[in-house]
Parts: C-alpha cells; sequence; structure tokens
C-alpha cells in the first residue's frame, strides 16, 4: 500500500527572541499556530488532530505540557499527540503529523512545536547528575567540540570554515524578520576575532537560546488542491543509533547516512546537490554545516568545507543552505527542526521572502538531536511527487 | 486500512525496582520475551516507538538510554513520544497505515518509586495558577469522586465493589503487585486515605515496562493463530481545567469509544486508577452489565506509569489470543481525572475489507 499524498499549506512561526516575555507558552504557541492556519486558510475548528513537539520538559518546568495547553492549542475534543526525540523533536512531530495523513486517517493536521528557554535553563537541565554516568556539565557545546575538531583532523579543513558559516548564516537572517539574532556586520574576521568558547567553537559560531514556536498545516491531496502553493511531502525519514557504542562514528553516524540514503530514495533524488534548490540543516554550531553536507551525500567525505568556502551554500549558490538564517540565528530547540521543515515548505512554495531561493522546486529539511544518534529529514517539491 | 493485529505483549510490574530509572535493565528482558512469542529478531522490527516521562525519571531525555536497550547498531527507525504506551502504539499503528512498514514493537516504562508520584504529577497541572498550589494527584481524584456521590452517581459501596472484584481477579495474575480481594464491607470498614478515598480506591505505585508487538495482514498470521485484529483505534483529550469541566464525566472517553466503535465487546480492559473512575469509563463508553470489566484485576492491582494504559490493549489481546473472547477492549487514560482517553477494539475476525 502506497502512501496518500499530503501537503504542507500552512507555515507559521514567532518572532524568536531570547525572552518572550510578552506571551505564556499557549501564547507562543498560538503566535505560530494563528500564522500557519492564515496561510492556509483554514479555522482552528476545521483542524481534525493536533500534534504537539518539543524538547525536554525540564526545559520550562511542566511535565508533559501539552495536557494543559489543550484548550488553548484548541485540541478539545480531538485527537492530541506529543512527540519528544530530542533535538530532532521538530523534525519527527512534523513528519508523525504528516502520517496520520498519509495514513489516510485524517485530511487537516496542526503540528506546532515550541520551546520556551527563559522559563529555565537548558544548561542545568541537560546536565542533572545522573546515577552510573559520567557528567557533562558543559551542554552541548562541550559535548560537540570534540566531534568538530575530529572532522577538522580528518578532513584537513582551513581554521575559518567554521567562521564562514557563521558570517553566511547571521547574514542570511538580516533578511529572515523572524530571526532572534540581527547581529549587522557579521563578518568571517568578526567572528574569528570572537570569544573561543570550547575550541575550536567560538561564540560567534554558536546557536542563541530562544523562545519560539512553529506550526504546519498538513493536508490530504483533496484539501491541498485548493491551495495555491502547496508543498508536497516528497520524502520523510527518521533513524536512531546507539549512545553508547565505541564503534559509532559521532563525526559521520551511520544513523545520518542511512537516513539520507532512505530519503533520497524515496524522493527520487540520485544527486542532492544538483537536485536540491534549498537545504535547510540543523547546525548549532558553525561546523556541523560542512559535517552534514558530507553526511547527507552533498559532497564527497572530506570534501564538504570546500563547498562551504567556494560560497556554494550561500544564497545564490549551488546549494543555499540555511537561508534563512538556520539555528546560528534562532533555536527555541522544540521548534527548531520544525522551522528547518517550514523553512524548506516556504522556499517551495515561494514564500521566502527576502530569503528565497529563486526558483526552488526541491528542498530538505533536516534535523538531528541528542548526541549526533537521533535524525528526522523530509523533501518537499511545489510538483505533486509522480 | 489495513488489517493490523497486535500479536506480542510482555509486561513486568514491581513494587520497587531497585535498579536505573533507566529501566534498560527491565527492557532488555521484555524486549526478549517478545522475541521469543514472535518468534523473530531485532532485524523484523520495522518501526520502533516508546512512551516515558522525563518528569518520571528525574532527567532529560529518559528516552536516549531506553533505546540502547534495542541494540540499535545498525540504526533504526525509532519514534518516542512523552505519553502512555498506548499512545506509543496509536504512532506505531499510523506508521503502519502509511505502507511504510509492516512490524512495529512499542514499548514503555517507568520508575514511580523514584519520587512521590502524586507530587511528582503535580507538575503535570497549568503552571501559572495550579501547580503552585501543588495538589496531588489522589486528592484531586478525591474530588472528582466526592463530586459523583455528591451528584448521586455513584457511592463508595459501589466503589468498593469495583474494588473488591478486581482485587478478587487479580490473584489470578501473576503480574499484579496488590491483590487479594475479601468483601465490601470489610473494605469499607478500612481507614480513609483522601476522603472518600480508601488507599484501595486508588492504584498501587508501581514501576514497570510493558512492551506491544504489532503486525499487518500475513506478517501477523505467521505468528499467531489467532492474531487480535485492531478494529477501532480513537483517543481525544478534554480540556484540564478542573473547574471548568463536569468531573463525573469524561468526553474524551465517550468520544474515543464512538470513534472505535465499542459496541459488542465481551471483554473490557479499561484504565482507570481509582475505583470510581471505573464506573464513569464505563459510563461513557456504553457498557452493559454483560460485558467482563478487568478481568486481569486492572489498575487497582498494579499500575505502572506510561505502561498501564497498554497494558490495557496487551490484557484485552491475550484474551483473543487465548480463544476467550472474540471482541475485546482496551482502554488507557492520561493527565487529571480522566483529562485524555483512547480506545483500541480489538476482534479475533478481521473486518471485511
Amino acid at each position: 500500500m502506497a502512501k496518500q499524498p499530503a501537503a504542507v499549506i500552512g507555515v507559521g512561526q514567532t518572532h524568536h527572541r531570547a525572552k518572550r516575555d510578552d506571551v505564556s507558552m499557549a501564547g507562543l504557541c498560538r503566535e505560530a499556530m494563528d500564522r500557519a492556519l492564515e496561510d492556509a486558510g483554514l479555522t482552528l475548528d476545521e483542524i481534525d488532530a493536533i500534534v504537539v513537539g518539543k524538547a525536554p520538559d525540564l526545559f520550562e518546568g511542566v511535565m508533559m505540557p501539552e495536557l494543559y495547553l489543550a484548550e488553548a492549542l484548541g485540541a478539545v475534543g480531538k485527537p492530541l499527540l506529543r512527540v519528544h526525540t530530542a533535538g530532532s523533536v521538530g523534525g519527527s512531530t512534523a513528519i508523525v503529523a504528516s502520517s496520520l495523513v498519509q495514513a489516510g486517517v485524517h485530511k487537516k493536521v496542526l503540528t506546532v512545536a515550541y520551546e520556551k528557554q527563559s522559563e529555565s535553563n537548558a544548561m542545568w537541565a541537560l546536565s542533572i547528575p545522573i546515577p552510573f554516568n559520567m557528567p557533562v556539565h558543559a551542554g552541548a557545546g562541550g559535548y560537540f567540540a570534540p566531534h568538530v575538531r575530529s572532522y577538522i583532523r580528518r578532513s584537513g579543513a582551513p581554521e575559518h570554515i567554521g567562521a564562514i558559516v557563521a558570517a553566511k548564516d547571521r547574514n542570511n537572517a538580516l533578511k529572515n524578520p523572524y530571526a532572534h539574532l540581527h547581529n549587522e556586520g557579521t563578518t568571517v574576521e568578526s567572528v574569528m576575532a570572537s570569544t573561543m568558547l570550547w575550541d575550536p567553537i567560538r561564540y560567534d559560531e554558536t546557536c542563541p537560546s530562544s523562545d519560539g514556536a512553529c506550526a504546519l498545516v498538513i493536508a490530504s491531496e483533496d484539501v491541498a488542491a485548493s491551495s495555491p502553493n502547496p508543498a508536497w511531502i516528497h520524502g520523510t525519514v527518521m533513524r536512531s543509533e546507539a549512545t553508547t557504542a565505541a564503534e559509532r562514528d559521532q563525526v559521520n553516524p551511520q544513523a545520518s547516512r542511512d537516513a539520507a540514503a532512505a530519503l533520497w530514495k524515496q524522493a527520487g533524488i540520485t544527486s542532492p546537490v544538483d537536485e536540491i534548490d534549498a537545504a535547510e540543516i540543523y547546525v548549532p554550531f558553525s561546523w556541523f554545516e560542512p559535517m552534514w553536507l558530507e553526511s547527507l551525500g552533498f559532497a564527497a567525505p572530506g570534501e564538504g568545507w570546500k563547498l562551504t568556502e567556494s560560497g556554494a551554500t550561500a544564497l545564490g549558490g549551488k546549494i543555499p543552505v540555511n537561508c534563512s538564517g538556520g539555528v546560528l540565528s534562532s533555536n527555541p530547540i522544540g521548534a527548531s527542526g520544525m522551522l528547518r521543515f517550514g523553512e524548506a515548505a516556504l522556499q517551495v512554495r515561494g514564500l521566502a521572502g527576502e530569503h528565497q531561493v529563486d526558483g526552488a522546486r526541491k528542498a530538505l529539511g533536516h534535523a538531528y538531536g541528542g548526541g549526533s544518534q537521533f535524525f528526522a529529514m523530509w523533501v518537499v517539491g511545489s510538483d505533486k511527487p509522480s | 486500512m489495513r488489517d493490523v493485529a497486535v500479536v506480542g505483549f510482555a509486561q513486568t510490574q514491581l513494587e520497587d525496582f531497585d535498579g536505573s530509572p533507566t529501566c534498560v535493565e527491565l527492557l532488555v528482558p521484555l524486549l526478549a520475551e517478545c522475541y521469543e512469542q514472535t518468534g523473530w529478531t531485532r532485524k523484523d522490527i520495522g518501526f520502533w516507538c516508546s512512551g516515558s516521562s522525563d518528569y518520571l525519571a528525574g532527567r532529560s531525555f529518559s528516552f536516549v538510554q531506553a533505546v540502547d536497550a534495542i541494540g540499535v547498531i545498525p540504526p533504526v527507525n525509532e519514534s518516542h513520544v512523552e505519553m502512555d504506551l498506548a499512545w506509543a502504539m496509536y504512532e506505531a499503528w499510523i506508521k503502519i497505515q502509511t505502507g511504510e512498514v509492516d512490524t512495529a514493537l512499542v514499548y514503555a516504562f517507568g520508575k514511580s518509586s523514584a519520587g512521590v508520584l502524586r507530587r511528582s504529577l503535580s507538575m503535570q497541572l497549568e503552571p501559572y495558577t495550579m501547580t503552585p498550589l501543588w495538589p496531588d494527584t489522589v486528592s484531586l481524584a478525591g474530588l472528582q469522586a466526592r463530586a459523583g456521590i455528591d451528584a448521586g452517581q455513584w457511592d463508595e459501596a459501589a466503589m468498593a465493589a469495583v474494588v473488591n472484584r478486581s482485587l478478587t481477579d487479580a490473584e489470578k495474575n501473576e503480574h499484579a503487585v496488590r491483590k487479594g480481594g475479601s468483601s465490601v464491607e470489610e473494605l469499607l470498614a478500612r481507614p480513609m486515605y483522601a476522603d472518600p478515598l480508601r488507599k484501595h480506591d486508588c492504584a498501587p505505585v508501581t514501576d514497570g515496562v510493558a512492551a506491544i508487538v504489532l503486525a499487518a495482514g500475513d506478517r501477523a498470521r505467521d505468528v499467531r493463530d489467532r492474531p487480535a485484529w485492531i478494529s477501532g483505534l480513537a483517543h481525544s483529550v478534554d480540556a484540564m481545567s478542573m473547574g471548568t469541566r463536569d468531573l463525573t464525566r469524561s468526553p474524551s472517553t465517550a468520544r474515543a469509544g464512538a470513534g472505535a466503535g465499542v459496541e459488542g465487546v465481551e471483554i473490557a480492559e479499561l484504565h482507570a486508577p481509582f475505583s470510581h473512575q471505573e464506573l464513569i469509563v464505563t459510563r461513557e463508553l456504553g457498557l452493559g452489565s454483560d460485558v467482563v470489566i478487568n478481568p486481569s484485576g486492572g489498575p487497582l492491582s498494579g499500575n505502572p506509569m506510561f505502561s498501564g494504559g497498554g497494558i490495557r490493549i496487551g490484557e484485552a489481546a491475550r484474551r483473543i489470543w487465548s480463544g476467550e473472547a472474540s471482541r475485546t477492549l482496551g482502554h488507557a487514560t492520561s493527565g487529571p481525572a480522566l483529562q485524555q482517553n483512547l480506545v483500541c477494539v480489538l476482534d479475533a475476525e478481521q473486518k471485511e475489507a
């Protein structure tokens, strides 16, 4: 049995900020949801089911917050699901929502992912000492820095590649009114001059901590027929690998490679770098752009940094990456994956505004989480899949 | 829709699991039991989904190490819900319905004894006006029970009858952590715990894990002579606010029941962690007196958080496999005072396609 066709017909997001003191969690979600519904030309009453995603509950201090949010999210009287798959959750949540349509169970599904990091302290929430486990106490940056060092050693990439990514994404963010960081005048030199946090990751090469939400309306073929610009879902994939295994390659994880291979196959793509017009890739630390370019098959192993250095990943380049400014410019963790998925949809719908890639027809949305064990990806296109 | 059946079910229930809150030690033998029942290996599983809660585990990303219990080398197609096993099963059922996979193994775990459960669950309430008052689960259930008594919908004797039947039936359930019936009179003579609830009206705090195996079409028939075919699966949620809903009713249970189509069920396994809640759920589902309720002993005999709902579906499936019944249902609940509910109807006969 084949999947039923499904398309994104509405995308909404909040203005992402360090602290959204002006809204509650419910208000934050509704800001994104109301924009997605307006985009889709639907009302909340017309939605069949709601799928909520967010990262650990300890980030806000509420256990299973979707229960108290049910009424504000318009879920009362409907099926409500809550997904939590680490940093990849925004992507996984979009995939679960699309599967409700692809299964033929629902026709109009609204999914929302959020994080209100200012309610608590992510560093603390991630560093609770667990019996029999070595505490990291260094947040995500300290965890990933050795992986980046390993990548640099293996690939022989020059030291400034990470700074190129950071300067590009921060300048892209100036074209995105929703982005958290609008740091004018960021250059490779200014990034290189910023404080070293976790060698080789500098302050300007790290993602911010944001409050924000993203929502998507995903619809069946007959509902999408009345949309002027649906983003058809050409492929979705989720893969997980072990946390504790000596043979893991954390620089280029097998789960990532397997996921990409399965995704390109589903979407009928044989040469990603030629066939994908825009990619929104989860890059919380600058060096992950070249690392994921290789793992996803946009470049051969050891060659990803050359793509970055050549300018191919800039807006107007051969394979524009994170034209929205990416995770480096806005990082409401639970929503960050869905923002990648949603921005990919905006590109193929021609609705990305100032950061639109001219004529984009196929785009990648990508998210990863944990210590690079969890992956969620999709390909969306302006044409209905054949 | 594709025909999908429950073909495997394993559970462990303990009063106090003296081990890691990641529950990996409990999950490894549980998954082995699923392989033994199905004759499968890990590679036969097309999709994995788990259910658990970070707050129960007292840490972020509690599911991460549980994934290692699968032995995920090579990597697997996997997801997680911050919900009960029953909803993890729903996500897996959807995945099979898309045609992407034919089989799934879902599991859930929780170590309630690591904290004070009824206090931990206060963190589940509306954070601005409710949680700061720390109303605990048992007290909230007590308010619900009192509302029903005041409305004349049930009395303490009806609640005690539920308990007596459950604990009597639990004597035949090797997994039960509380068992032993007596009489309504004897139960009513015991002391109050959270008026009008006595201790036996409340599910025991339980540690545990459970797993369910799903398979489509011929994959299911390969495993079992009598697969438990899922003929109806639906869930719904109500508003949390305790002040604006009628606590003696559960509209989401009624909607889930209507969505799943419960008429004609012979056995119903209901996830009612408090005795009076069984009376509410029975009414909302419209179950007649001919329906056998909770022959396993139900949640009053053992209720591991995050697998307690899925265990009801597993118990309902076992009655189909054994030939004891031809149509059963499993119900799961989540949230304070029956806020969110799921109903799964299982049949020995496949629906006409």
